[in-house]
């Protein structure tokens, strides 16, 4: 099956970028969407020319290194999935496909189909931690904590800070990135004393980083490669009110 | 050359406790004047880092990566074990000793094996106090599974995500002490380098991989936490960006690299479908807890599982080892695969693979509790193959997933080149010939929290602190010769690309030194590579420039020193004549094929010194002695 791939080429964050056409690319349908790219770089790479620019790691949807926006959705069509994920069995031989990077203030684009993310990393160092010094810890099942809230908790740990909900979000919001850590350690027992400063520093930081608001559009969940739900955002509001107001924080 | 392991002697239960007392200690208010350089943000590099940075230590961490976050440790599934004894079925800190110095098939050291399974309770202890969600009972207890090799159940886990809740606590506490200005992280950064002056580990040099920029760096003493070489193979389980690099600068310096023979070969892991394949997918070893293993008894049986009767099925672990059945350790379990493949049982049609069935799991236990279990390695199977693993069995086959072999590393984790510190799976320390699932995990964490932190005190309380001489002539040396390297690669302007060699290479070794190995293919091999590295060296094309992002020039650097590597591993594997654990050598088995070790010639870690681009490199040992777990034909029957 062939393919017609326009790729998003940009040289650095200042330079302006354009989209490049690669006509009829040769693939099969057992081939992964990066191991196509892989394809496109080898050839570019014979040829002398520059290969295009993008992260990948893992390569089994973990490591959160990859993505990109795939004919308008972020890691491509399909749910839960990473771009390593996604299958040319996915795509019609003859199908034109367009990729870009994310788009957001605060994921400026570092070449090609690679941006800078390092803004959710300032937003963990902000407070997304439990201080606990290496050798002080009790027992590990001295503190019983429930299944369900167990759970729950590793719901929103699961996130792999790909950015998709940013890409995915009118706002470039990072509500859902932010909430899922903040309630990934807001619902262990562990977390209850940093709780409520946790919120409120990871939430300014996020603010400072120029990442939008949220408005409730919730594209965030459906692009989200864990399927991390909007209920978190809910939490995360309900912990910042309670942060605000002193007297009911407990 | 003399190694000297500096492994207590005297009562193992206290030799930790013991060395501990003996070795230096760092004045709580003198830390903060020594600067540690450690590279890698895996579990080992992460926790490390972090834990320099509490005791106060100054720490800069470098990775390739646009995150600390995302080193390969992430992709962990399974767990990682314990001696808790939670499940109160006899295990003990001595048992998960014996478990580990017996699957590693009687090559590691006794003493550093012991320590890792005395550390191993306070990690679980450590990482709830993290916030790692681990998975617990209704009672709200933590919960146990079981993994191959061991006859309890110690394995702690998060869902199928056990690395990447472990790297998020240990990433979380980094993220913390970058916060307060104790760790300075430089991501997307690669080193190319170690700087040695007077016989010490220095400094390093690093490539900028945004802006292409080779830059220096100085400090009391540096921490190698860079993973594994797996990705020698081409295809293996090891994220993309897994490299030899830094461990073969190392070695180049002065650095003992051990057992590189010494590889792991997962026994389940998603086949290769096609030419186009640019990695392998690993299922983890979780699922022989339920699934199945089997073929069909007639060759080239081709119909659909669910049409072969038990009766035409041959459940074959559990014929040959009916005491750990489908949990016998990585390297029995994929060599009995691929002893059915050359006897043509193969599932794969053109291809390799056998079945690991779940259709007895879901009529014990319901598909619900199946999914509860599963259900992420099920989905991602589905995605990956299209089939359903609910429905159909899954189809699996071995591959390179790990790698035992490393730098050596004394009892403190220090190299040959003292200042120069190996934690992780980048040292060769503690699973001999063959590690046992869920233990890397263990590994990492313990060299990186409780080990390393304490140890290198030791070497820091006899220097000077504060070096900070970047202006010194061996970090121009190194500067120069990185500088030298980058520009041959740009000038070479041939017609291949980086990733065409590295493919080239991965059939050379998986095909002569993979799963089994003899003198003639590994011969073969030590031809093959120097010609390809030849190739390389005069028809690579890496186009762009040095002074720039450039990811095609990453590539190229990261092939060129595998294929230096892949000599020095099929040397290691030609001369180690003995099979044991990963390493197979047909001339060297059973009648019935099981690895047949030579205690008497080989009961020694093979360490490889670099000599000189013009000399051979020589093999030196560290004699093993076995004062407690007394070696014996291993056996899961």
């Amino acid at each position: 099956m062939k393919v017609n791939l326009r790729i998003w080429r940009q040289k650095g964050p200042e330079s302006a970028g354009s989209f490049q056409d690669f006509p009829n690319v040769e693939v099969v349908p057992e081939m992964s969407f990066l191991e196509m790219l892989d394809e496109v770089n080898r050839a570019l790479e014979a040829k002398g020319q520059e290969a295009v620019t993008f992260d990948s790691d893992c390569r089994e949807g973990i490591c959160g290194s990859c993505g990109a926006v795939v004919n308008g959705d972020p890691h491509g069509p399909g749910k839960a999935n990473t771009l390593c994920q996604l299958h040319l069995r996915s795509f019609q031989d003859g199908d034109t496909i367009t990729i870009e990077p994310w788009r957001a203030k605060a994921f400026p684009v570092v070449r090609d189909l690679m941006v800078d993310r390092s803004a959710f990393d300032r937003i963990i160092q902000a407070g997304g931690y439990i201080t606990a010094r290496t050798g002080s810890a009790p027992d590990a099942n001295s503190v019983p904590i429930g299944k369900e809230r167990a759970d729950e908790a590793m719901e929103a740990a699961t996130c792999i800070g790909c950015g998709a909900c940013v890409a995915a979000c009118p706002n470039a919001s990072a509500m859902l990135f932010t909430s899922a850590k903040v309630s990934h350690l807001g619902l262990l027992p562990q977390g209850q004393p940093q709780r409520f400063d946790r919120v409120q520093k990871m939430v300014d930081q996020m603010d400072a980083e120029g990442f939008g608001g949220c408005t409730n559009h919730s594209e965030c969940e459906a692009a989200c490669p864990k399927e991390i739900g909007v209920k978190f955002i809910a939490r995360l509001n309900a912990d910042l009110i309670k942060a605000n107001l002193g007297n009911l924080r407990k | 050359m003399e190694l000297q392991s500096r492994a207590p002697d005297g009562p193992i239960e206290t030799a930790w406790d013991r060395h501990r007392q003996a070795i230096r200690l760092v004045n709580p208010a003198n830390k903060r004047k020594y600067h540690v350089i450690v590279v890698g943000t895996g579990l080992a590099g992460a926790s490390a880092a972090a834990t320099l940075a509490q005791l106060g230590y100054n720490v800069s961490s470098f990775c390739f990566q646009d995150s600390p976050r995302r080193a390969h440790s992430i992709a962990a599934q399974g767990g990682i074990n314990a001696a808790k004894n939670y499940q109160n079925d006899g295990d003990s800190v001595y048992r998960l000793f014996y478990d580990t110095v017996k699957g590693g098939d009687f090559r590691a050291r006794e003493q550093n094996v012991y320590r890792l399974s005395q550390v191993s309770v306070d990690i679980i202890d450590h990482c709830t106090a993290l916030g790692v969600p681990f998975a617990r009972e209704y009672g709200g207890l933590l919960a146990n599974r079981s993994f191959g090799g061991a006859l309890v159940s110690r394995t702690f886990y998060a869902r199928g995500q056990t690395g990447q809740q472990l790297l998020l606590g240990a990433y979380a506490t980094m993220a913390e002490q970058i916060a307060v200005g104790k760790v300075k992280m430089h991501p997307r950064t690669e080193l190319l380098d170690v700087v040695v002056i007077d016989g010490k580990a220095k400094g390093i040099v690093t490539r900028d991989l945004t802006t292409g920029r080779i830059e220096r760096w100085a400090a009391d003493a540096v921490v190698l936490a860079t993973g594994g070489y797996g990705n020698v193979f081409y295809l293996s389980t090891n994220a993309k960006g897994c490299n030899v690099t830094a461990t073969w600068r190392a070695y180049k310096r002065g650095a003992g690299f051990a057992n590189p023979c010494f590889t792991q070969i997962h026994p389940t892991c998603i086949p290769v479908m096609g030419d186009h394949q640019s990695k392998l997918t690993l299922m983890s070893e979780s699922l022989r807890n339920d699934g199945r293993v089997w073929v069909p008894k007639q060759p080239g049986d081709m119909r659909p599982a669910r049409d072969i009767p038990d009766a035409e099925r041959d459940y074959y672990l559990e014929r040959i080892y009916p005491t750990f059945g489908n949990l016998v350790p990585r390297d029995v379990a994929s060599r009995a695969a691929k002893r059915m493949i050359d006897s043509g049982h193969t599932v794969v049609k053109g291809g390799q693979g056998v079945f690991l069935d779940f259709r007895d799991a879901i009529k014990r236990l319901g598909r619900d509790v199946v999914a509860d279990r599963y259900g992420n390695l099920f989905d991602m199977y589905a995605q990956i193959t299209g089939e359903s693993p609910y429905e159909h069995p899954m189809k699996i086959y071995p591959a390179s997933h790990y790698t035992m072999g490393g730098l050596w590393v004394d009892y403190n984790l220090q190299t040959t080149v003292p200042g120069l510190y190996a934690i992780g799976e980048a040292n060769f320390s503690d699973h001999g010939a063959n590690r046992l699932g869920a233990s890397a995990l263990m590994q990492g964490l313990a060299d990186g929290y409780f080990v390393l932190p304490y140890t290198i005190g030791d070497f820091l309380a006899g220097e000077k602190p504060g070096f900070s001489d970047t202006t010194h002539a061996a970090f121009a040396d190194a500067e120069n010769e990185v500088k030298a390297k980058v520009d041959r690669l740009l000038s070479v302007k041939g017609k291949q690309s980086a990733d065409t060699f590295h493919r080239r290479l991965g059939k050379i070794v998986w095909d002569e030194c993979g799963m089994a190995r003899n003198a003639e293919g590994l011969g073969r091999a030590l031809e093959q590579i120097p010609a390809l590295r030849d190739e390389f060296w005069s028809d690579v094309s890496v186009p762009g420039t040095g002074a720039d992002l450039n990811q095609s020039l990453e590539r190229a650097g990261r092939v060129a020193d595998f294929l230096e590597f892949a000599e020095v591993l099929c040397k290691d594997a030609l001369t180690r004549e003995e099979s044991c654990g990963g390493h197979f050598r047909e001339e060297h088995q059973t009648v019935e094929g099981e690895a047949r070790r030579d205690d008497d010639a080989f009961s020694h870690g093979a360490v490889w010194m670099y000599r000189g681009q013009a000399q051979q490199p020589e093999r030196v040992r560290e004699e093993l002695s076995f004062r407690y777990v007394k070696p014996s034909q291993r056996s899961y029957k």
